[in-house]
């Protein structure tokens, strides 16, 4: 896929499945995601993969379950994360872990209990009017709050039910899957063109990583090699991606706590941001800028020239607000202590992306396994100690101020050349990965292809999935009005994981 | 204090400049005046979206387009609303919370179908999951197309559902 990314296939049997991973555990190890593909089309059934991100690159074990094979050994007791993970593999592929929460995850009432909607032979489900089963918290003077799906604000859709007493949050308990519209069953109806296209929709505010990921996959099976100018033109579309997210939550959390000036300003520099990519990538949201082989736009001196001069103007202006910011002391009141989630729990729950950098883990994709153009950038990890809300905004504004320096390296050493490889015949039947470090933490992308070149199987992995339980831990004690600024320094996608 | 004073009289009032004008003839060739005297209270349903269009609808708020100056505002519930924005193809498992808000929203109510997938399902189309656009659900007055529309787009199909 690129010079810089191992990826092992470990293929072990039932019994090897658990002693493999309780070793990459032991070693260290962050699990990536869990997914299966049918095979019975070949004459096989299911094939369990578990991916894994390493020092050296990533490795996938691969395990292959028969039509009516037993249940496969859980591994969420190792990898806190993998629970929901399993209970949507069990909803979309039918495929079932020995133990643990049976409930459905992604599965609301569309289909019922045994029908997979991964499967190639599902035709469509039945209906299942069962309701969920909530966990019930007892005790003198606890009640719930039950919000959403729909919300106040303009968020996607979710459904949280906190057991309070008084104000105090005891416990809070996230339902999702409103939002799941059948991404990964799509991707196979698709031609690889219409698919890269779907893969920038998978969370549309993470669009360039995911295209970008997707892209990575399907090069690695064509064999295409990316020319150096569309990889730095690439680096530049995911750092822009990286500042208008950031720009916009840091308004959005200087309003969450009271301080309506900081949304005006933050979200003045986004739209300035939005501006000048519709005046310079054709697009305020340039999604469909990253194609296989490279990128579908050019850039041009006057163009490179607009963005070296708002990559300084940013600079200027968001280290100002961040002065703002620091010194008053209301916002800081509300920030600090508040929705925390320290190191020893990030760790614990397999926290990844922002959220880990913000308790303590420096880990980022873009210093640990570059890909280029990031292999010849130097980029500098944030991280705060904190774990709370504070340390969120701290991390928000230092990978601002990098983004920005990085934005005017790429463009200070971008290389000439052509910005997309030639096209290339369909792909050969193939495998492939792509992992890129977007805005909230790495985003990950398998792809299959058959021989005729469609697509056999593909599934996108937001990095939410893994912060999403952490949230659930980080509003205990605090209570129930401040929850809308913790989940704001959180801020992680609902379409992403409902896919 | 007087570092935010400072900064708010550095910025100025950059309010009520929109990038792109509008064509002649266009709905929104004269937005803020077809405006005037509407001021609909407006309800936002994601109904299945990716966030991409949950970004644009956001940018309604900022010093640009700044929507609460020609009257429109986002309430925090269907019961005060006039209009709802729908955004994303309808999923099967947003379908029953949209018809809930729908007819929570008292009458005479507007619906506006935001981005090309809730004008037809867009790259999601309908299936096991998705019942396609928003029209598919409930009835729709205006629509904004693009993925995701500009915030132009929107603030017309806004006008045009008015109008209509
Ligand atoms: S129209 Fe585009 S941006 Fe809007 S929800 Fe659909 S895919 Fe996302």
């Amino acid at each position: 896929m690129n010079a810089t990314l191992a990826v092992e296939h470990a293929p072990v049997t039932r019994e090897q499945w658990l002693p493999r991973i309780e070793a990459l555990h032991a070693a260290g190890a962050r699990l990536l995601t869990l997914w299966a593909s049918d095979e019975r089309d070949h004459g096989e059934g299911d094939l369990l993969r578990a991916a894994f991100l390493q020092p050296g690159g990533v490795v996938i074990v691969e395990l292959a379950l028969p039509d009516g094979a037993a249940p496969y050994p859980r591994i969420d007791e190792l990898f806190p994360a993998a629970a929901r993970l399993q209970r949507a593999l069990r909803d979309l592929s039918g495929v079932q872990a020995e133990g643990g929460d049976r409930r459905p995850w992604i599965r609301h009432g569309a289909w019922s209990d045994g029908d997979a909607p991964l499967r190639r032979d599902f035709r469509g489900g039945t209906p299942d009017p069962t309701p969920y089963g909530f966990v019930r918290v007892r005790g003198d003077g606890v009640h719930e709050i039950a919000v959403g799906p729909v919300h106040a604000g303009t968020i996607e859709p979710g459904h949280f039910r906190f057991s309070v007493v008084g104000e105090k949050v005891l416990r809070l308990e996230q339902r999702l899957g409103y939002v799941h519209k059948g991404i990964e069953r799509r991707f196979t109806e698709l031609a690889p063109a219409a698919a890269r296209r779907l893969a920038a929709r998978v969370s549309g505010d993470s669009a360039v990583a995911f295209a970008w990921a997707f892209c990575l996959a399907e090069e690695h099976i064509r064999g295409v090699s990316v020319p150096p100018r569309a990889t730095f033109l690439r680096a530049l579309l995911l750092e822009r991606e990286r500042i208008a997210n950031h720009l916009g939550d840091l308004g959005a959390l200087g309003n969450d706590a009271g301080f309506g000036v900081g949304l005006a300003q933050f979200m003045r520099l986004k739209e300035d941001l939005l501006r000048v990519n519709a005046q310079v990538f054709g697009a305020r949201y340039p999604m469909d800028a990253v194609v296989t082989g490279g990128v579908a736009i050019e850039l041009t001196p006057a163009g490179a020239a607009l963005l070296q001069q708002q990559f300084s103007v940013l600079a200027g202006e968001t280290e100002r607000l961040r002065a703002i910011y620091d010194d008053h002391a209301g916002m800081q009141d509300r920030f600090l202590g508040c929705g925390k989630v320290p190191g020893e729990l990030a760790r614990r729950l397999g926290v990844t992306g922002l959220v880990a950098r913000a308790s303590g883990i420096a880990r980022d994709l873009r210093v640990d396994l570059p890909l280029p153009p990031y292999d010849a950038l130097a980029v500098r990890c944030a991280s705060a100690a904190g774990g709370d809300v504070a340390a969120r905004v701290a991390v928000r504004f230092d990978e601002l101020a990098e983004s920005l320096r990085l934005g005017g390296e790429l463009l200070r050493r971008l290389p000439p050349g052509e910005v997309c490889a030639p096209a290339q015949a369909p792909a050969p039947g193939g495998f492939g990965v792509g992992l890129v470090e977007g805005w909230r933490g790495p985003v990950f992308v398998a792809l299959e292809t058959a021989t005729d070149g469609s697509i056999r199987r593909c599934h996108p992995h937001d990095p939410s999935w893994h912060n999403w339980p952490a949230l659930e831990h980080a509003i205990i004690g605090d209570i129930v009005p401040d929850f809308p600024l913790i989940n704001k320094s959180f801020n992680l996608s609902y379409s992403g994981v409902d896919l | 204090m007087l570092d935010i004073l400072k900064q708010i009289a550095r910025v100025g009032i950059v309010a009520g400049r929109r990038q792109a004008e509008a064509a002649p003839g266009d709905a929104a060739a004269d937005p803020e005046l077809r405006a005037v005297g509407r001021a609909p209270c407006m309800r936002h349903v994601d109904a299945g979206s990716c966030n991409g269009c949950e970004l644009e609808i956001h940018a309604l708020g900022n010093v640009y387009y700044n929507i609460e100056a020609s009257g429109m505002k986002f309430v925090a519930s269907p019961r005060h609303a006039d209009l709802l924005l729908v955004s994303g193809p309808v999923s099967r498992h947003m379908r029953e919370a949209l018809l809930r808000t729908h007819d929570a929203t008292p009458a005479p109510k507007r619906v506006v179908a935001v981005g090309d997938c809730a004008i037809d399902g867009g790259i999601f189309d309908a299936g096991y999951a998705s019942c396609g656009g928003v029209a598919d659900v409930i009835a729709v007055d205006a629509t904004a197309s693009g993925c995701p529309p500009a915030p132009e787009a929107i603030i017309a199909a806004i006008e045009r559902a008015l109008e209509s």
